[in-house]
């Protein structure tokens, strides 16, 4: 450390590598239970980052490891270059708005957002301005004396963020911060909580459930199951290219048809359906795989009369409408291939948007879809 | 929705003249039965008020005699009342301190860390409040003698003759159950993530207590502290096994009941009762206000 310190060079090559958090192998385990399984991670510098998952995928403890409340049961975690692994959340230069803000409630929003810097032992002008400041910056001026109990959730959100902000932390850990508040103000807070990170230019680590929210904020994503990241990416590719049946289960709705390989055919994998008609994929989305499932989001496909050309290049299922749902900005269609396979069609409400113009029950459809809109995933297990 | 019915139903000025008489005697009962109950708790302290202004004409304050707030000029006057009473406070005030202390720090380590012997502890803290006050006394009197005879005389600190440190032992003994329970109960609902939180924002494990955990924890504390004095300042039977020449209020008044019941004890007894009220009535008004 010593060497790196007085070395300018070896200290700017540091920051330039710009990974602000990183996990080597951690593990933790709770007895039997394992929580954590021999994640790796590297968050970079400035970045929005979501851990997203379902409850028990490991996203919080993974979080609370990084905070320093829970120790790995062996692996490694490093802060701006230094190992931080053992060491007590006091000493690492990380604050956490937790899940219930855990605001002290003896103490008034002042004293509360203040906490850090009295630790700190700062003169009580300077922390005057930099607490009055803080709570303008989470638009909450003038809310100095209250006390937690005389504030709404949503403020009581606001504090938890100013009150984690105001030690300039290297890193920002949110555990599920908006999950206590209703969907409008979720709404609100999400596009708050994403102009205070520009404005301030800290690295979040945002753990959530709810897909939407961590396709919205982040800049990239890991989708956490089981204790370990199955695909981390920004989101647009989560969404586009998912690589696991969970990824495209868990981000949105995917029709998911079992496939064998059967040629190449250019750029793309020809693939047998289980109805015997062939669609084409990307062949490096194949990996090498003989049997997969192909997938395809709803919105992709188009409903058109059978028969009618649509120039080729798509790929294209016959089928039956077996129902039609209208949800106002689209309509959502189940499609009975042949072979019984039932695939999930949106369509904007544009060219067809009254109900009469709507594709009727029982009527036959080709779908089509570009070969590049489609995903591949490994084939289900046996008995899945 | 049944009961709804039948309510609005009585409330109508129908029926026959039983059911409204009826229904006037249903309305008063709950009051009255109310009334009645806190008179009879309350009458062995009016009685004890209103007697520490008699003037009785002889050495027992039994019968009342005339209005005379002599007792109340002089409360302390009556031979042996003075250091009774002082030495009844000294201990009420150190057992509490001490084993308010303790009990906290039991009560803590209990609700937080899971050891050996945590259940067992559990249950031994039980039995203080448990065992009958006499075998408590009897066998730590033999405890304290048996300090001054062999095998264990000269290897253990003597604590006979038994006086005010016995005492003092004593209270903190029984007083310690009191408080751990108190304060676990406080503790039961104590958010871990404040202290977290607290970690989180730079506080090391010290400040963290003093700053989060326990000012959180300060009512649990006080309540049990409270407790502690008030079941110290009045204890009579382990007291009385373990006081040796040392006398208490409560010892004192046993002592001397027998010659004379002097109307000193009455307005002794009416300061203690009018300083507990004036707390809790203090208190109470504090945090109403603090709610606001």
């Amino acid at each position: 450390m010593t060497v790196l310190a007085l070395d300018g060079r070896m200290e700017n090559q540091i920051r330039v590598s710009d990974v602000d958090v990183r996990l080597v192998q951690v593990v933790k385990k709770f007895g039997d239970a394992v929580a954590v399984d021999h994640v790796d991670l590297e968050v970079r510098d400035g970045e929005f980052f979501s851990l997203l998952g379902p409850s028990g995928c490991g996203k919080t403890t993974t979080l609370r490891m990084i905070g320093g409340f829970e120790e790995p049961t062996s692996g490694l975690i490093e802060l701006q270059g230094q190992d931080v692994t053992w060491l007590p959340p006091y000493k690492r230069n990380v604050n956490t708005v937790f899940q219930s803000y855990a605001l002290f409630p003896h103490l008034s929003t002042f004293e509360n957002v203040a906490f850090g810097l009295r630790r700190k032992g700062l003169k009580s002008s300077e922390i005057a301005g930099r607490v009055t400041e803080m709570l303008e910056l989470v638009e909450l001026p003038g809310f100095e004396k209250r006390k937690p109990g005389q504030i709404s959730g949503g403020q009581a959100q606001r504090v938890a963020l100013a009150r984690a902000l105001i030690n300039r932390p290297a890193v920002l850990l949110l555990d599920e911060p908006l999950g206590a508040l209703d969907l409008k103000l979720r709404k609100q807070m999400q596009v708050e909580l994403k102009r205070i990170q520009q404005e301030v230019g800290i690295t979040f680590i945002y753990v959530t459930h709810d897909q939407e929210e961590a396709m919205t904020m982040s800049d990239r994503i890991a989708v956490m199951n089981n204790g370990r990241y199955e695909q981390l990416g920004d989101p647009e590719s989560l969404y586009e290219r998912p690589e696991t049946r969970f990824v495209a289960g868990f981000l949105g709705v995917s029709n998911l048809l079992p496939a064998t390989i059967v040629g190449t055919d250019g750029g793309y994998a020809a693939c047998r359906l289980a109805n015997d008609q062939t669609v084409r994929v990307p062949a490096a989305l194949t990996r090498g795989a003989q049997r997969v499932d192909v997938g395809i989001r709803p919105e992709k496909i188009r409903l058109s009369a059978p028969g009618e050309s649509t120039g080729g290049q798509e790929n294209r299922m016959s089928g039956t409408i077996r129902d039609a749902s209208y949800i106002g900005v689209s309509t959502q269609y189940i499609v009975e291939a042949r072979g019984g396979t039932r695939v999930t069609v949106y369509e904007q409400n544009v060219e067809r948007a009254t109900r009469d113009e709507l594709w009727q029950v029982g009527t036959d459809v080709d779908l089509t879809w570009l070969p590049d809109h489609s995903f591949v995933v490994e084939a289900a297990k046996p008995g899945e | 929705m049944a009961s709804a019915a039948t309510s609005t139903s009585r409330g109508r000025p129908e029926g026959s003249l039983g059911d409204r008489i009826g229904r006037r005697v249903g309305h008063l009962a709950l009051p009255v039965f109310t009334s009645l109950a806190i008179f009879y708790l309350l009458i062995p302290i009016i009685v004890m008020i209103v007697f520490s202004f008699n003037k009785p004409s002889g050495k027992f304050n039994y019968t009342w005699n005339e209005f005379s707030i002599d007792g109340w000029l002089h409360p302390l006057d009556w031979p042996g009342l003075p250091e009774s009473l002082l030495a009844s406070l000294g201990v009420a005030l150190l057992a509490t301190v001490i084993a308010t202390a303790l009990g906290t720090l039991i009560g803590l380590a209990l609700t937080r860390y899971a050891f050996r012997g945590r259940g067992l502890l559990n249950g031994v803290i039980f039995l203080p409040m448990a065992t009958p006050e006499l075998v408590l006394g009897a066998s730590l009197l033999t405890l304290f003698v048996a300090t001054a005879l062999p095998p264990l005389r000269g290897n253990v600190p003597t604590l006979y003759p038994t006086g005010f440190s016995t005492i003092l032992i004593a209270h903190v003994m029984f007083n310690i159950s009191y408080v751990v329970v108190t304060v676990k109960a406080r503790l039961a609902g104590f958010d871990r993530r404040l202290e977290e939180a607290a970690m989180d924002l730079g506080a090391n494990e010290w400040v963290t207590f003093w700053k989060v955990t326990f000012p959180l924890i300060l009512p649990g504390v006080v309540a049990a502290a409270l407790l502690a004095f008030a079941l110290s300042i009045d204890d009579f039977i382990i007291t009385s096994f373990v006081s040796g020449t040392q006398n208490t209020f409560p010892i004192w008044v046993y002592s001397i009941i027998r010659n004379a019941l002097p109307v000193q004890i009455n307005v002794i007894g009416s300061i203690i009762f009018l300083v507990a009220v004036g707390y809790v009535s203090l208190t109470t008004i504090r945090s109403a206000h603090a709610q606001r």
